[in-house]
């Protein structure tokens, strides 16, 4: 995906994983991996679940209480990370920290994921940005 | 005498500033959370480290004996301030903290397994976990009043779940998020009748009505100072002086005790020493008796009447907004509680950050509430002795002009 998205195509996408967030389901079995979270700044109240086989995400999905920034970021984040193998979405989840905190990053690998790019501008709302990526990279961790 | 909020806006300095958010002038919204503080107050907070630092008890030296003058005096404005004995007014961090002494010190030493707690739906957190702990210890059950549909604890209510069992009632006075106003000495009367003790939780109620803690015949009153212009870390816990004889300390250490022994035994000081070990927030009590002195010198009637003043003439302008949903309508306090159509109460308050207004969402730590509410969450904004007209109309505007929620995050 190409850096140059405009506001509004931001917005379009943010809005799209919001009212339709295609990964916000339970799990189909119950071999997957879950992490609940929750914050202490926002109603966030969410489970994330990610299935993990050889070394590789072959699933993500996750359910709960959620505001927009954290609906979309997770739905977004779910999308991404399926199909890589522990150490290429443990790369992806590491880049997108970095943009949320300002810092310079990986901005080829990140796809849909760069519409967050503004978050900082509403501090108290980065929790809510990073709070399902922050669960993956619980489980991931335990995975290894 | 008018009520003259220009006047008393310029002895704040937080709102003489220039203080802005997000580029936007500040319009600070979250009262019921914390308050600003008047110049007075940071002034004696200061003094404390400038000119009289000392520590309190045993006043051997000058400095220390001025010390300990000060802590009484605030004790006495406090007493003043309730209606209490001045023995009766324990120092205590907030109310979070006068709560938990009276559910550990109080409830634990003297519920036994079957007694009956009573709280309601709409109580704060500080006023429900440390009952939780407590019936889990002894064996104690909890039963909750049901609210009205406006949001009140009617007496009706109180007497379907009081019985001959209930040895505690703790109740909210003003609730922190439907702003209700319930009926304190009815509920004492009630508690009483069936012998058991009534402790109110006065967090919203003390900075914003007159509160009578003898005429109401309150067993205990807990109650913060940051939410009525002092320091934070500091509150009250008032107790009835019998009470305060049988409860056990928190917390014990330096400061409560007239002697121990290696075999265990301790003589405790008389309260309020007993309930005041360790060294005292002094500055917070410096700070405490000025922002006391100050509400006392515009009238604690005055700010009630400014409060609903202001949340009627927000709800005459909010009635043409059709998409806000309000929760408390009823309310005579200065809290309104809200929610937009379809938009998530967390949004909702991003999007007036984003146009530097200060309001609170969640659930605010009533999280027994949303079955009630049936919503998880809601946005609260609510008013204080110096919120002015302007805080409203900016207020109202941005919640009239709405916007896509999304602006927070890419407008510039």
């Amino acid at each position: 995906m190409p850096i140059s998205l405009t506001n509004d195509m931001m917005r379009q996408i943010i809005m799209d994983h919001y009212a339709n967030p295609l990964n916000k389901h339970q799990p189909a079995n119950p071999s997957f991996t879950k992490v609940h979270m929750h914050s202490d700044n926002c109603i966030d109240d969410l489970d994330i679940f990610l299935h993990v086989e050889n070394g590789v995400v072959t699933d993500a999905c996750f359910d709960g209480v959620a505001c927009t920034i954290s609906t979309a970021s997770t739905d977004i984040m779910c999308d991404l990370l399926k199909g890589k193998e522990i150490k290429e979405a443990e790369y992806i989840i590491d880049q997108f920290h970095h943009m949320i905190h300002e810092e310079p990053f990986d901005n080829s690998i990140l796809e849909e994921a760069l519409v967050f790019i503004n978050t900082s501008k509403q501090a108290a709302r980065v929790r809510c940005a990073t709070i399902g990526w922050m669960a993956a990279d619980e489980i991931l961790k335990g995975k290894k | 005498m008018s009520y003259d909020v220009d006047k008393i806006r310029q002895q704040f300095p937080m709102l003489n500033s220039g203080k802005k958010m997000q580029g936007h002038p500040l319009v600070y919204l979250d009262n019921c959370s914390t308050t600003f503080k008047p110049k007075c107050v940071i002034d004696a907070i200061s003094s404390y480290y400038t000119d009289s630092t000392a520590n309190s008890h045993r006043g051997d030296y000058d400095l220390l004996y001025q010390m300990d003058v000060e802590v009484l005096n605030t004790r006495k404005a406090v007493a003043r301030f309730v209606n209490c004995d001045v023995n009766e007014v324990i120092f205590t961090s907030g109310t979070t903290m006068s709560l938990n002494q009276i559910a550990f010190g109080y409830g634990l030493k003297k519920l036994r397994k079957g007694d009956e707690i009573i709280l309601s739906e709409e109580e704060h957190a500080s006023n429900v976990l440390p009952w939780f702990n407590v019936a889990k210890s002894t064996g104690a059950v909890i039963k909750y009043v049901p609210l009205t549909k406006e949001g009140d604890i009617t007496e009706d209510n109180l007497r379907k779940v009081i019985s001959r069992k209930t040895k505690v009632v703790s109740l909210v006075h003003v609730g922190n998020v439907l702003g209700n106003i319930n009926d304190v000495k009815m509920m004492a009367r009630v508690a009483h009748e069936f012998g058991a003790i009534i402790a109110i939780d006065g967090a919203q109620s003390v900075p914003h009505l007159k509160t009578d803690f003898k005429a109401w015949d309150i067993d205990f009153l807990s109650f913060s100072a940051h939410k009525m212009c002092g320091p934070t870390g500091i509150g009250c816990l008032i107790g009835k002086a019998s009470l305060l004889k049988e409860m056990e300390p928190l917390i014990s250490g330096g400061g409560n005790n007239v002697d121990f022994h290696m075999d265990g035994t301790v003589e405790y000081l008389d309260p309020p020493a007993k309930f005041e070990a360790g060294t005292l927030n002094l500055s917070g009590i410096l700070g405490f008796k000025k922002a006391i002195e100050f509400i006392e010198s515009i009238g604690v009637e005055n700010i009630h009447q400014h409060d609903r003043e202001l949340i009627e003439y927000a709800l005459e302008k909010l009635d043409k907004c059709d998409d806000i949903i309000i929760y408390n309508k009823y309310a005579k306090n200065g809290i309104l509680t809200f929610n937009r159509k379809v938009v998530f109460a967390q949004d909702e308050a991003t999007l007036l950050n984003s146009k530097g207004i200060a309001v609170r969402s969640g659930q605010h730590c009533a999280k027994i509430l949303d079955q009630y509410l049936n919503c998880k969450a809601t946005v609260r904004m609510s008013t204080y002795l110096y919120t002015n007209k302007n805080d409203i109309d900016v207020f109202v505007d941005a919640l009239i002009e709405g916007g896509d929620i999304l602006d927070a995050y890419f407008t510039n």
